[in-house]
């Protein structure tokens, strides 16, 4: 990893963190990952991802749209994958099932929105938030909003090109990657 | 349910906040309710923060629950107290630069058009008079012209409600509000003639003290700017707050006005759209 690069780490950064792209972060080639910033393999990535879940003391899903509606073909596979690794993690879910602003009547301890999702990291003490199934620019808000004023770890486990502004950011995750992470998660834990 | 895009993937069904559970389990969609149904589902929009007795909330909530295709539909707003509702409500909806959407939906209609030929999507412009009358004007009058198929409802609370009050163009001669102190010098502007000569296939002035007729003008009006040509709704929404009379005036106060003539139901067809619906009846009795 490059030291001179900018390093997309856990904050609390200021009220108006720069977007990573901005400081010259680029989104994962395909069969890559990015971890704070730097372009890794995607095996690294997965890796980077299972340790940190494991080694969180509240670590907790964020599912978006994407995965919670079932709205089309191979959805409601992906949502069973992604309770077996929430599972095999012992963490838990708080959905996100739309974009609404909902602000000042978001209840944090049963939702997160993306316009304050610090307002649900604050409240329920999340120290590793996993994104997956939100839009990009919501996702891309949220995180910013996040890394801006939360000590809260992020990663995405992102169906399209990635999120330079999350820690670590897996991208074309798929059924696959979320079997292989529950998988990793269960050797780290010491249960197969 | 009869649209999947309102299932919740399993295993999520116990993580969801309730009032997501409720819409898919309670919620109108697909089930083709109206205002005689309210009370007896949830409700597109159940909380919202605008004041008590706001003919604008009554007119929203009612407009809302008269909608032919309420999951099929996509509603555009603007700035003003309409705008606070809106993220509350479970329905698509954007917001709009103010004044600005007439333009926006107009775009939003040819979209959806091209990605969904085969399905009627619905888009319903929901604002309100300042951003219809004034700073949006240009903006619809062109729709109009353009003979966009969208539908147009003005939520008229005759003053900008929600900046201290201000007088719009749909304020009343002579009315006196906060940032108003002198008294408005010109009559108010009759969108529903402009709406007329500008080429609307359907226009319909009423208010939330008839319901029954508010819904037949949304129902109309959606349904004529499927098929026809843009339609207009404007119904008047008295603001409590600004004009400063009790919250559980506004129905009788909507109903001096009629008596007093200074506001009438109303209800323009067009040749078109008069056989258009004709040709809907027959089918219905079919």
């Amino acid at each position: 990893m490059n030291g001179l690069k900018y390093k997309v780490v856990a904050g609390p950064e200021g009220f108006l963190p720069p977007a990573a792209a901005s400081m010259g972060v680029e989104l994962p080639e395909a069969g890559q990952a990015l971890v704070e910033g730097c372009s890794v393999c995607a095996s690294e990535g997965l890796q980077k991802i299972a340790e940190k879940l494991v080694g969180a003391e509240n670590p907790v899903f964020f599912p978006g749209p994407l995965i919670l509606w079932n709205w089309k073909d191979g959805v409601a596979e992906k949502a069973v994958a992604l309770k077996e690794l929430a599972e095999a993690v012992g963490a838990k879910i708080i959905p996100m099932p739309d974009y609404r602003p909902k602000y000042p009547m978001i209840n944090p301890a049963i939702e997160v929105n993306p316009n304050h999702p610090n307002l649900t990291i604050w409240h329920n003490k999340i120290d590793v938030c996993v994104f997956i199934g939100v839009h990009c620019h919501y996702a891309n808000v949220a995180l910013k909003i996040i890394r801006g004023g939360t000590n809260c770890y992020t990663i995405a486990l992102c169906g399209e090109a990635g999120h330079e502004d999350a820690m670590v950011s897996l991208r074309d995750a798929g059924l696959a990657e979320l079997k292989k992470l529950t998988a990793l998660v269960r050797k780290l834990k010491g249960e197969v | 349910m009869n649209k999947p895009i309102f299932q919740i993937s399993p295993g999520f069904e116990e993580i969801m906040p309730p009032e997501y559970r409720d819409l898919v389990a309670n919620g109108p969609y697909g089930k083709g309710f109206g205002v005689g149904d309210l009370g007896a589902y949830k409700e597109l929009v159940e909380e919202h923060p605008l004041c008590a007795g706001c003919g604008l909330a009554l007119s929203i909530r009612l407009a809302l629950a008269s909608l032919p295709n309420p999951e099929d539909t996509v509603v555009v707003g603007s700035t003003g107290c309409s705008s606070l509702v809106f993220p509350q409500v479970a329905l698509h909806n954007i917001h709009s630069l103010f004044g600005n959407q007439n333009a926006v939906a107009s775009g939003l209609k040819r979209a959806l058009k091209l990605r969904f030929p085969d399905k009627e999507k619905d888009v319903v412009v929901i604002a309100g008079d300042g951003a219809t009358a004034d700073i949006g004007l240009d903006m619809v009058m062109q729709s109009w012209f353009r003979r966009e198929r969208i539908t147009t409802i003005m939520l008229d609370n005759e003053a900008y409600a929600n900046t201290g009050g201000q007088e719009s163009g749909m304020s009343r001669q002579g009315t006196v509000l906060n940032m108003a102190p002198t008294g408005k010098k010109f009559p108010k502007a009759s969108i529903p003639e402009v709406a007329q000569a500008a080429g609307c296939a359907y226009v319909a002035a009423t208010s939330p003290a008839h319901p029954k007729k508010l819904e037949k003008a949304v129902r109309r009006a959606v349904l004529i700017a499927r098929e026809v040509g843009p339609t207009y709704i404007q119904l008047l929404s008295p603001c409590p707050t600004n004009y400063k009379f009790k919250p559980h005036e506004t129905i009788p106060l909507i109903k001096q006005r009629e008596k007093e003539g200074t506001f009438q139901n109303q209800e323009y067809i067009s040749e078109e759209a008069q056989r258009f619906l004709d040709s809907l009846e027959e089918a219905r009795k079919k």
